[in-house]
Parts: C-alpha cells; sequence; structure tokens
C-alpha cells in the first residue's frame, strides 16, 4: 500500500467516544477502543495522504518525535485488519 | 473480601451494546426464533418518540452500537425516523431483517437516513427448504433484497441459521452466498431458547452432522479466502465450555424489547422469579444501575459451586443464565454445557434425545395458531 492516499475502509467509522475518554473505531457489530497514538493516525487516514505524508504531518505535529517505524508498523497492522483503503 | 452476598462488580460496566427490538410482528414463522413463546401476548409496542428517548439516554451512557431487531423490524413504519435520531446521536446502526418490509427503494431511503450495515438472513439455500422453514414463500424476495443492499453500496452480509434441516445443506448454503457476491456469511448456529426450545429435539443436529459440516466449511473458508468472510460456530451443546453469554450479565448488553421492557440479554424474560423494568417508567440509567433484574447476576458473588471457585469463571461467567435454567431448572447454577458442571448429562442425553427423534415430526411454527396451542396444552 505504499505511496497509495488511504483512508478509512467503507463500513468503518472513527469517532471520538465522550463516555469512554477514547476514541473509537465502529464497525458492523463491533468496536476496538483506539490509544491516542493509534487514534491520531487513523484521523489522518482521510484520503488526502499517503504513508509518508501522515508521518511528515504527524512529525510536524510532534516535534523531535522519530514516529516513522511505529507509525507504518501501526498503518500495517491496520490494514492487515481491514481497516484501511487507498483512496 | 465479603463472605457472602452482592459484591458489586470492580470494573465500570456500561450498555455499549444497544438491542432495540422494535417489535415482535413478523411476516415469517421460523420454528427456531428466539421472540417469547407468548410474543402474541405483548400488544403495545413503544412508541416512535420512546424509542427516540431510549436512544438517547442509552447513547449518554455510553451504548455506540445500535442493533435494530424484531420480529421484523422492517414492519415498523418510523424505522427511517428511528434510524436518522441514532445516526444524528452517533450510533452505529445495524439493521438485522428476513428482507421482508424491504425493497431497493427502502434500502435506499435507510441509508439516507444514515443506516450503516444491514444483515439479511435466509433459512436456507433452496426456494423449497427456505419457505418450508420460513413458513411462507419469501426466498426471491430475499435474494433480490441481498442484491440490492449491495447495489445500494453496503457489504452483502448473509446470515444462516443453522439446525439439523439444513446443516447438510452447507455447501449448498455457501455456495448460493458466493454466487450472490456476498461479503460475509454467519453460519450461525440455533440457540435453544424460545421457539427453538420447543423444537430442540427436532432441530438439534447430531455430532456426525456437525461433523461434516465443519469440514466444509473450513475448506471454504480457505477456498474464499480474502473474498468471502465466513464465520462458523460449533453449537455449544457440543463444547465442553459454555460461551461467555453477553460477555457478562450486565455488563455491555442492553436489550429492549418491543413493550419497552428492558432485558440483559434478549431472552432473560423466561428467567423464573425476576421481574424487569419497562423503560416507559424509568431511565436507563436506573435501569442499567440500579434495577435488581440488572444486578442479579452481575459480577461473581452469585455463583454456586463449581463455578464460584472455578479459575474459568472471568472467561466465560458461568455460562448463560437462560440455558442454566432451562436445562438445571435453576439460572445460578453453572451452564451444563460445561464439563465441570455436575448436570452436564442434561446435555449430553438432550443430544441423544434428539438423535433419536424422527425427522418427519413436524416442527411448531412461530405463529399465532402455536401460541395457542402451547399455551392451552399447560
Ligand atoms: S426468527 Fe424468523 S420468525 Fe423470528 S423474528 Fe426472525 S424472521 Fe421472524
Ligand atoms: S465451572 Fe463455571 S466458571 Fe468454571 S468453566 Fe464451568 S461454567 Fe465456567
Amino acid at each position: 500500500m505504499s505511496g497509495a492516499r488511504l483512508r478509512i475502509a467503507p463500513g468503518y467509522r472513527l469517532q471520538w467516544e465522550p463516555a469512554q475518554s477514547c476514541h473509537v473505531l465502529l464497525y458492523p457489530e463491533g468496536m476496538v477502543q483506539l490509544n491516542p497514538s493509534a487514534a491520531a493516525v487513523l484521523e489522518l487516514c482521510d484520503g488526502s495522504l499517503d504513508a509518508d505524508g501522515i508521518v511528515a504531518a504527524l512529525e510536524a505535529k510532534y516535534p523531535g518525535a522519530d514516529l516513522a517505524a511505529d507509525v507504518r508498523q501501526f498503518l500495517e497492522v491496520a490494514d492487515e485488519r481491514g481497516w484501511l483503503r487507498s483512496a | 473480601m465479603s463472605a457472602a452476598g452482592y459484591v458489586p462488580p470492580e470494573v465500570p460496566s456500561r450498555p455499549l451494546w444497544l438491542l432495540a427490538e422494535l417489535t415482535y410482528a413478523c411476516p415469517l414463522q421460523c420454528p427456531y426464533c428466539s421472540n417469547p413463546l407468548d410474543y402474541t401476548a405483548v400488544r403495545e409496542e413503544l412508541d416512535t418518540e420512546t424509542w427516540k428517548r431510549v436512544l438517547r439516554e442509552a447513547r449518554a451512557m455510553g451504548a455506540a452500537q445500535l442493533g435494530l431487531s424484531g420480529g421484523e423490524p422492517a414492519t415498523r413504519t418510523d424505522l427511517e425516523e428511528i434510524v436518522a435520531e441514532a445516526r444524528r446521536l452517533g450510533y452505529y446502526t445495524n439493521l438485522i431483517t428476513s428482507g421482508l418490509g424491504l425493497d431497493a427503494a427502502r434500502i435506499e431511503r435507510l441509508h439516507a437516513a444514515g443506516l450503516d450495515h444491514i444483515q439479511v438472513s435466509f433459512q436456507a439455500s433452496t426456494e423449497e427448504l427456505n419457505n418450508h422453514l420460513a413458513g411462507t414463500d419469501a426466498f426471491r424476495h430475499k435474494l433480490e433484497i441481498a442484491r440490492a443492499v449491495k447495489a445500494a453500496g453496503y457489504p452483502m452480509v448473509l446470515c444462516f441459521v443453522l439446525h439439523r434441516d439444513n446443516t447438510d445443506s452447507m455447501d449448498a448454503i455457501l455456495t448460493l452466498a458466493a454466487q450472490l457476491g456476498a461479503d460475509y456469511v454467519e453460519l450461525a448456529t440455533t440457540q435453544y431458547y424460545g421457539w427453538a426450545w420447543v423444537n430442540r429435539d427436532r432441530l438439534l443436529p447430531t455430532r456426525e452432522q456437525l461433523v461434516r459440516a465443519e469440514a466444509v466449511a473450513h475448506r471454504w473458508q480457505a477456498d474464499m479466502k480474502g473474498r468471502m468472510k465466513i464465520y462458523y460456530v460449533v453449537p455449544d451443546y457440543f463444547e465442553d465450555r459454555p460461551k461467555a453469554c453477553m460477555n457478562g450479565w450486565g455488563k455491555v448488553f442492553l436489550t429492549v424489547a418491543p413493550d419497552g421492557t428492558a432485558l440483559p440479554c434478549h431472552s432473560a424474560r423466561e428467567l423464573p422469579g425476576l421481574s424487569f423494568p419497562n423503560v416507559r417508567d424509568h431511565s436507563v440509567e436506573w435501569i442499567w444501575k440500579d434495577s435488581p433484574g440488572f444486578n442479579r447476576f452481575r459480577g461473581y458473588g452469585w455463583m454456586k459451586e463449581p463455578c464460584r471457585s472455578c479459575d474459568e469463571k472471568e472467561k466465560d461467567f458461568g455460562g448463560c443464565r437462560c440455558q442454566a435454567f432451562l436445562l438445571t431448572g435453576a439460572p445460578e447454577n453453572a451452564d451444563p454445557v460445561c464439563s465441570k458442571s455436575p448436570e452436564h448429562g442434561r446435555v449430553l442425553s438432550a443430544i441423544e434425545q434428539a438423535a433419536a427423534t424422527p425427522s418427519e415430526r413436524p416442527l411448531v411454527f412461530r405463529n399465532p395458531r402455536s401460541v395457542r396451542r402451547l399455551h392451552g396444552e399447560a
């Protein structure tokens, strides 16, 4: 999926849950709670950025942090679970 | 630690999952229906405004997944309005339907209202068996609806409820699903409550059938990998540990029945000595946190042996209370599916008794005539 712009797969919805104080990913008859860094990555999967772009955007937001490896690994896992599509 | 009595659970529980059984009305008559045996006695359904209040209150407590079922939820003419409100509140909305009462135009309207997901249930893979099991002529319409769901941009999710009469057709069922272009197929096992309990001797498959069916399911799972996802679980009667029923009583799951009765699981009405609150009289918050019905089997304090001292109790919570009641007579017993239960033999003899029941014995269909007969007989 390198190079492709990423978005959340159809049927999945990312949303903030006040009652659980976390972001969740909702899908048919299921829900996963996301930690803040996972949510930050998925929020950028809006169809406008590829993996490099997502890393760059996060590094701009958190200067000094070396995020590339973690972000790519998370994107791979997310893709395996069917959460992502190429836009 | 506390010596006896009820210990409130440590984990803060919330009703993350709301199942709204909008109606018991249904044009089908499935002999495994989980609706109560006296569903015809439930007259007054909640109106639109009350459903909206229930949705708001449960959402405020954290409910995020909403199941809309029944009966056939599409018999409610306000389904679109309920979906729109649910979506506005932030629910992920799942419609669980037989397809009856839907057509392509209505699916479009539901889509526009914000419906997230549709699951269409089938009874079998052939017109003849499907219509026999449904007690009505529904098969062709279901095929049409399955296609319309996909045309509207949803994944096609089909559910087949398996039992003795269709387990041997697993291959044909999956062939049909693949031909239709299904994305997900749920091969659900019959749960022996409600009407399925009445028909248990006729519906429980044999071990031999299950061994064959499992092999077929696994072959298809491998062949269709990446194209069609197939879920198949062995019926719990044939296991030696119970399922973690509802993830624990009053932990994440809230059902509201058509008349407003709030239940920790959709069969809990059958349990003796418990009264369940109604959303007409109480707030969802009181029902969830304070009502005696929802606290009755919370946590572990209510357990008897062998569950009480069992190191697996956090995995399965002692299994299903309704199954414990139906098979052993007491809901606080271990689910007898468990091989550690002193009453496990009852499950084994149920399997034997079913195997000795001829397939010619007629099924009891879920319809008003059967209700009258069942209650007249008592
Ligand atoms: S199981 Fe069959 S009869 Fe019961 S509500 Fe569902 S479609 Fe209707
Ligand atoms: S004894 Fe009770 S808690 Fe232990 S495995 Fe069996 S049902 Fe579960």
